[in-house]
């Protein structure tokens, strides 16, 4: 990787979600808020999974599924690919609001903007990503929660095994983004992680207080 | 005469916080940026590298540094928004002098007569009171030029005794046990060595939240296998994949830490060559711990004895480890012990001086380590010389040109500064970045205190809420407004660059000192041209001490991303990883073991105030708020101080989530709404503390102080807990609607 931060054009840098890493400190919804293609929209989703039982939160860039749903579903014709396949926001002339993406979805990306009318997404920072920059929030996530870089580095330096199969019923997805699991052969992608400690169920051994 | 000139509210309309909530020319200006400058954030210790997109003398934007390798590009939320504190509609852009009959209480004065009014007031005071009837206030978010000048200013300027400094509310604890116990106060190591460790242990501190960056490093020991102890009363961010968690309860660490060396005794879990090659007072050390079982430190402490012992084992039989500590274990009455007691572990095992191997504090100011290195700290001169030591005193007179008896001695530590002002001893006050109204302990004789100053001067970027009791407010300078350096957490020296002119009639705060000093006839100590000048003069003051400056130049901070002191000489390659080989810094090379009792915090719960309280901070916010509180998108995501508390806690006082209740201490009340979570221990409620007047966690702290480093309990006290009536909705509902948008 050269000076700037930028990938050369063999490189195909991949993009990377590791729920397990997140602490939830917003630092991705702050910067998505700072890219060029949406200035002061923030798109990310960063979930909050049950704030009352744990800290756990969950970042959720747009997964760039190979065949996306929320394409299929749109009435208007108006959610592109790119040849890289970046699955771009709603054209603006072509969208009607509807929020069938929003609603059919399988990871909950589409967000509605109705003070605009139409449905802007994740991008994957087209503008910096086309340069072979990396996106925002994987540049200042401070956790690598979200990552952006070759699959060499990432086995070069992290643990957990990428994939980008999801099964949703009967819905095969494919994405261009990777999850991280610790077994690929252990079935669906749990975003909890593994639990593999004695004191989760008890942290506070209240036993001792009651 | 240093009361607020007109209605609180009033000087808030006035001065903010007032909320930026976009960059110059609104997020569609589409302004290019004509310059990008490297530099590092403006907020805590870790120093993170940025850019800053500059346009004109505006900054508009960031891109993140990727070449810098400590951050390597990445941010916290902070780091994100920083820039837009500049362009700030709250920015102060002239002087003003208290007037109750001007529109928002001040009235604009020209520089002349503000500074005429601050020389005067000094000279009346001192003259009819003595010299350290006049005290200086300052603060670590200053570059190392800055905080050395302020030190210099205060001696030979101001003549005064009675300058301290807001590191008395962060760093001392720790910096006072890493003296006594291995002679020098900087981190062990660089944070590259985190990575390397078998086990790293986090000691009070919620990495996620304060220090985000320290994450990556800690996600990463992981990824080579690593262990994670996570030692905190709530169950932070990064203790939730912890392989082992300590609930400790607030004021109990120093037991904790005891039975663990108690065990590592036990089992002999000793690195029995190190202790007798490089150190001494073991045997003090382990007499202490002699009876320090984990069964009564589970009865100390809340953490079961399974999991101490499990730490012992973890921590004795590991090759490497690394135990990172903040404010946690450092903010109490036994902050010094704690330290020590961490200490001791490393020793106990070896764990100093080697890759992998390390006990250190994690810095929390932006130049918290810097900024307490080069003298605006009561009892030290620069380099980390000792006020009271005729040898350093000497050097230091030296380089200043001045006689040795013109430097006064050792001077009253902030919060004893505080109350001497309450007690009349102290009549006047100049302070620079420091808000003591919102970071001190029991806010309300703070502000009595404030209240009674028959002067008080503010330099200061925003009119924070210990400016509204200003006679003077002198605009200085923002981070990016002045260049020099600041040194990190790790004791990595680094440059700052200057990306904009001041705005209006702001000056730089050197210049404003600069020219104080010359109207009170002291110009001749304070002939400089540049910042560059004043590093020069540093690095010849420092040379020798500790903190070793000498062979630092601003052009090789610069081409080496940062060198790590001590660098004594040019062409030396600076000191990452301190002690290797064993040798300590004191005179004889070994370091001393301490031997650490348990000791009650100085306030404990009781039938009337049956709760402990734990203060501390949210990632979106910083220190005081003076910066934090103006940026819109900081604010949303954290807005208002809550009450965590668990939900056994919760029930038995009737309580459930967004309910507001009051909370009671011996020295004030609030109310606030209820966080009902299951991440902290039941018998503590925690408040984060960045908000003034009503919303002040410090409303409710204590002003009791630890004996040796002077630092303040903001991490316990004893309070009742009560359901007030009413409720809000604290659920965050920002991503759960559909609109999206911006927070």
């Amino acid at each position: 990787m050269s000076d700037a931060g930028r990938f050369g054009i063999d490189e195909q840098p991949v993009f990377v979600i590791d729920q397990s890493r997140c602490i939830g400190c917003e630092a991705c919804v702050q910067a998505c808020m700072e890219c060029g293609t949406h200035r002061g929209r923030s798109l990310i989703h960063l979930d909050r999974i049950d704030r009352a039982a744990s800290p756990q939160t969950a970042p959720m860039v747009c997964m760039h599924c190979e065949n996306p749903t929320c394409a299929q579903v749109c009435p208007a014709d108006a959610i592109k690919q790119t040849e890289g396949g970046i699955v771009q926001s709603s054209l603006k002339p072509r969208c009607i609001g509807c929020s069938n993406c929003v609603l059919a979805c399988p990871f909950g990306v589409p967000k509605y903007m109705a003070e605009i009318d139409q449905m802007m997404k994740c991008d994957m920072c087209v503008d910096r990503t086309s340069e072979g920059l990396k996106p925002m929030c994987a540049s200042v996530c401070p956790s690598e929660a979200l990552w952006f870089g070759t699959i060499e580095q990432f086995r070069s330096r992290r643990r957990g095994a990428l994939v980008r199969d999801f099964l949703f019923g009967r819905q095969v997805v494919r994405t261009k983004v990777y999850t991280v699991v610790d077994d690929p052969t252990a079935g669906p992608v749990d975003v909890l992680g593994v639990v593999n400690t004695s004191w989760i169920d008890d942290p506070f051994a209240l036993e001792g207080f009651l | 005469m240093a009361r607020p000139p007109i209605d609180e509210a009033a000087l808030i309309g006035r001065y903010g916080p007032h909320l930026n909530e976009a960059p110059p020319g609104g997020w569609d200006a589409g302004i290019d940026a004509d310059r990008m400058v490297a530099t590092h954030c403006c907020f805590c210790g870790q120093q993170c590298g940025i850019k800053l997109k500059v346009a004109g003398n505006q900054v508009v934007g960031f891109e993140p540094w990727f070449d810098f390798p400590f951050n390597e590009g990445k941010l916290c939320p902070k780091g994100v928004k920083r820039y837009l504190q500049g362009s700030h509609p709250d920015r102060l852009l002239h002087p003003m002098e208290r007037d109750p009959e001007a529109p928002g209480g001040f009235r604009r004065v020209t520089w002349d007569q503000a500074l005429d009014r601050v020389t005067a007031e000094i000279r009346r005071i001192q003259g009819a009171f003595g010299q350290d009837a006049f005290a200086m206030l300052s603060g670590v978010s200053l570059t190392n030029e800055k905080s050395y000048l302020v030190g210099k200013f205060a001696r030979l300027a101001l003549g005064t005794a009675n300058l301290d400094y807001n590191g008395r509310y962060c760093m001392v604890s720790a910096g006072a046990g890493n003296k006594k116990a291995l002679g020098i106060d900087r981190a062990s190591n660089p944070w590259s060595d985190i990575p390397l460790a078998d086990v790293v242990w986090t000691a009070g501190t919620n990495i996620a939240e304060t220090f985000p960056i320290t994450t990556s490093y800690i996600w990463r020991a992981r990824d080579h296998g690593a262990r994670l102890i996570v030692q905190d009363p709530r169950l932070v961010p990064h203790a939730r994949t912890a392989d082992l968690f300590l609930p400790v309860r607030p004021g109990t660490d120093s037991a904790l830490f005891g039975a663990v060396l108690h065990e590592l005794i036990r089992h002999n879990w000793l690195d029995h060559a190190f202790i007798e090659a490089h150190t001494n007072d073991f045997e003090a050390a382990a007499a202490a711990v002699a009876d320090m079982t984990p069964a009564w430190a589970a009865r100390v402490t809340g953490v079961p004895a399974v999991r101490i012992e499990q730490t012992a084992e973890w921590w004795g039989t590991s090759a490497t480890g690394m135990l990172l500590h903040a404010r946690g274990i450092e903010q109490h009455t036994k902050g010094v012990d704690n330290v020590l007691a961490a200490i001791n572990l490393g020793l106990a095992t070896g764990k100093y001086g080697k890759p992998g191997c390390g006990v250190t504090t994690i810095t929390g100011q932006g130049n918290g380590q810097g900024g307490r290195e080069h003298g605006h700290k009561c009892d030290q001169l620069p380099g980390n010389r000792d006020i009271s030591n005729a040898d350093h005193r000497a050097h230091v007179a030296s380089v200043w040109g001045c006689d040795v008896a013109e430097i006064p001695g050792k001077g009253l530590p902030a919060l004893e500064i505080i109350e001497a002002i309450h007690d009349g001893r102290i009549k006047g006050l100049l302070s620079i970045c420091f808000n003591p109204l919102v970071s001190s302990p029991d806010t309300s004789f703070t502000r009595e205190a404030l209240d009674r100053l028959e002067f008080y001067g503010v330099i200061d970027f925003f009119l924070s809420e210990s400016g509204h009791h200003a006679d003077i407010v002198l605009p200085g300078s923002l981070h990016e407004e002045d260049e020099g350096t600041a040194t990190s957490g790790e004791g990595r020296i680094l440059r700052i660059k200057a990306a904009v002119d001041p705005p209006g009639e702001a000056r730089r705060d050197w210049e404003i000192l600069v020219d104080i000093a010359q109207r009170l006839g002291r110009g001749q100590y304070f002939d400089y041209a540049s910042t560059h000048e004043i590093f020069e003069e540093l690095r010849l003051a420092s040379a020798g001490g500790t903190a070793d400056y000498r062979g630092a130049t601003w052009e090789r901070i610069e081409a080496e991303h940062g060198i790590f002191w001590p660098v004594p000489e040019e062409g030396h390659p600076g000191t990452p990883r301190l002690y290797e080989g064993g040798r300590f810094y004191h005179p004889d090379g070994r370091a001393r073991f301490h031997a650490v009792r348990y000791e009650p915090p100085g306030e404990v719960i009781d039938a009337d105030y049956p709760v402990w309280l734990t203060t501390g901070r949210v990632v979106s916010q910083y220190l005081s708020g003076t910066q934090t509180r103006r940026i819109a998108a900081l604010v949303a995501q954290y807005p208002e101080p809550l009450c965590e508390m668990h939900p056994v806690l919760a029930e038995r006082l009737g309580i459930t989530d967004g309910d507001w209740v009051t909370v009671t201490s011996r020295r004030g009340t609030m109310q606030l709404p209820a966080l009902v979570v299951a991440t902290i221990r039941p018998d503590t409620v925690f408040i984060p503390y960045h908000w003034p007047g009503d919303r002040a966690a410090n409303q409710l702290t204590h002003r009791v102080v630890d004996p040796i480093s002077k630092m303040p309990e903001f991490k316990v006290a004893a309070v009742r807990v009560e359901r007030a009536g009413g409720a809000v909705e604290t659920t965050d509902v920002r991503d759960l609607s559909l609109h999206g948008g911006a927070p």
